[in-house]
């Protein structure tokens, strides 16, 4: 493929991370993984058994019909849902042992009101060790220092002292990115994160997070219903069925990085975003009637 | 914008104003007897004439007060963190505490009285077991209301309840519990006076209870005076604090504590 490839000079800690997940080589692997919700009558199957392989560094993107158990595959490899059937191994570890820093941000940017966007930012340093240890002691002064970094990337220089409720919807957005971030996780996962947002702030978006991949090379889930946005970020896209969701399709995206919104329009980038238009509306129309599930 | 915040001030000041006058004239037109009715000057003048024997008084209740609602805070943190924290410890507990908290506590000031006597001891734990439960209510609540997508982040971070507890549920919980301390400083207050009037021996509501025996009717006005401006002064005290604590909190109406 023909990646630009940048490395970022690594810390003692991520060296260390790095290795073990490239001795592990995948990052996420979800073998005959079932999910359901509930228990007896009342129960609904979320998930059919799912297999799906993410080595390091990949970046996913996973779309799908509403409810069709996109955001379970998230949860499964955050190790916030356990699987019903099968295995979840994250980091070369069953997940329940966090072995991989992880980031998360969905489409709500919960932002604490109670603190300043750089004090939100910085939220998971407090929780996250080395940083958690580290953060009372005077490293405090270069976290910031790192928060205001991000903040600059994402374009909110000069917000990072103000309060969630003095910034508008895309600029918390931002700033949720850049919490999701913080830690230099080896791991993000997103959930629609750019949905409730304009197009312009969205592709905006999508140009900051490709930046940021190809310092950083976390392996990203992503979550999404946006077709061209799929295209435009990931390396790979899975298409689920409808729920109890499976993946139907599972292709790679060869696109030249970095990539631009201009190439969005290409015939190529159009064709793959058809097909994949093609696959979901067959999916939607041969799901089962919700009472059979 | 402070000009209409001054007017609206002016406007509330005047009102009393125009209250406590209205009253005298009612007084000296309808020549009303000291008996009844005493004029509001009257009034003043027994106050501050009485002030130094009454001021004992006046720290008793007030102290009667405090540590009632110093203990009933503590209890009320203490169950209002277990049920907002535990799904079952919040279904075992809440049945009793709905039942305990609509008793009329006047009807357990006799009970505390057999057990303790009369004095300070019935006072205390009337303002406690009168004030605790708008605190439980409020810490409950806050820390029940944590988004549950903020708590998935962390929990994916590796975050332990503890974590979660002291970085989010504690600090959202903050304004709920403020607005709280305001009702509950007053119902402390309406507990301790409650109690003093029904059985003790000092307080500014057993002042009251026997000058109303004595046909001292100013004394009975001016003890009335004087519970009016400690309640208004607790109030205010506690508001003050909240507003500086949880300022956050008034900017953002959906966010704005029940009281
Ligand atoms: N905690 C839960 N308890 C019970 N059922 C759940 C729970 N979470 C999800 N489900 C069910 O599991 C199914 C899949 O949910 P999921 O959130 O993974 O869908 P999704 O693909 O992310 O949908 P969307 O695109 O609308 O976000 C849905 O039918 C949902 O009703
Ligand atoms: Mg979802």
């Amino acid at each position: 493929m023909h990646f630009v490839m940048m490395h970022a000079p690594l810390t003692a800690i991520e060296a260390e991370t790095a290795a073990r997940s490239r001795a592990a080589a995948i990052a996420v692997e979800l073998s005959a993984a079932a999910v359901t919700f509930g228990q007896g009558e009342r129960a609904v199957a979320a998930l059919q058994a799912t297999e799906l392989r993410i080595p390091d560094g990949e970046f996913v993107a996973l779309v799908g019909p509403s409810g069709c158990g996109k955001s379970t595959i998230l949860k499964l490899a955050a190790g916030l849902v356990r699987p019903s059937a099968g295995v979840v191994v994250v980091g070369g570890r069953e997940v329940a042992a966090k072995a991989l820093r992880i980031g998360m941000a969905f489409q709500n940017p919960t932002m604490l009101p109670w603190l300043t966007i750089e004090q939100n930012v910085m939220l998971p340093l407090k929780i996250v060790e080395p940083y958690r240890s580290q953060f009372r002691r005077q490293r405090k002064a270069s976290f910031r220092d790192k928060a205001h970094a991000l903040l600059a990337q994402v374009g909110l220089t000069g917000f990072a002292t103000r309060y969630p409720w003095q910034l508008s919807g895309g600029m918390l957005q931002r700033a949720n990115l850049c919490r999701a971030l913080i830690h230099e996780p080896r791991l993000l996962l997103l959930d629609e994160p750019f949905g409730a947002l304009d197009q312009f702030t969205r592709e905006e978006l999508w140009s900051i997070l490709q930046d940021l991949w190809l310092v950083h090379r976390p392996t990203v889930l992503l979550v999404t219903h946006d077709l061209r946005e799929a295209g435009f970020l990931a390396n790979r896209i899975c298409v689920m069925s409808a729920r109890p969701g499976r993946i139907i399709d599972d292709s790679a995206v060869a696109f030249a990085r970095p990539r631009t919104i201009a190439m969005t329009f290409e015939p190529d980038f159009v064709a793959l975003n058809q097909r994949l238009r093609d696959l979901i509306t067959d999916a939607r129309r041969a799901a089962p009637a919700p009472s059979e599930a | 914008m402070p000009r209409p915040e001054i007017r609206q001030k002016l406007a509330s000041a005047g009102l009393i104003v125009l209250f406590f006058v209205g009253w005298e004239v009612f007084c000296v037109v309808s020549g009303m007897s000291d008996l009844i009715l005493p004029r509001p000057s009257q009034v003043f003048v027994t106050l501050v004439q009485r002030l130094p024997v009454l001021w004992p008084h006046i720290v008793q209740t007030l102290v009667t007060t405090m540590i009632g609602f110093i203990l009933g805070v503590a209890l009320g943190i203490l169950l209002g963190a277990l049920i907002g924290v535990s799904k079952t410890a919040y279904d075992t507990v809440y049945p009793l505490l709905i039942g305990f908290s609509s008793i009329p506590k006047v009807a357990v000031v006799p009970i505390f009285v057999l057990w303790f006597g009369s004095g300070t001891v019935p006072a205390v734990l009337t303002a406690l077991a009168i004030c605790f439960f708008p605190i439980v209510v409020n810490i409950a609540t806050g820390l029940a209301t944590t988004e549950p997508e903020l708590e998935d982040v962390l929990k994916a971070l590796g975050a332990s309840k503890f974590d979660i507890l002291w970085n989010v549920g504690l600090p959202r919980t903050m304004p709920f519990f403020f607005a709280s301390l305001k009702v509950a400083i007053t119902y402390a207050f309406v507990g301790t006076v409650l109690a003093e009037t029904v059985a003790s021996n000092r307080g500014i509501g057993n002042v009251m209870m026997s000058a109303s025996s004595n046909f001292n009717v100013p004394l009975l006005f001016a003890g009335l005076f004087i519970l009016a401006a400690l309640g208004v002064a607790l109030y205010v005290a506690f508001s003050l604090i909240e507003a500086r604590v949880t300022g956050w909190a008034t900017r953002r109406n959906d966010l704005a504590a029940a009281a």
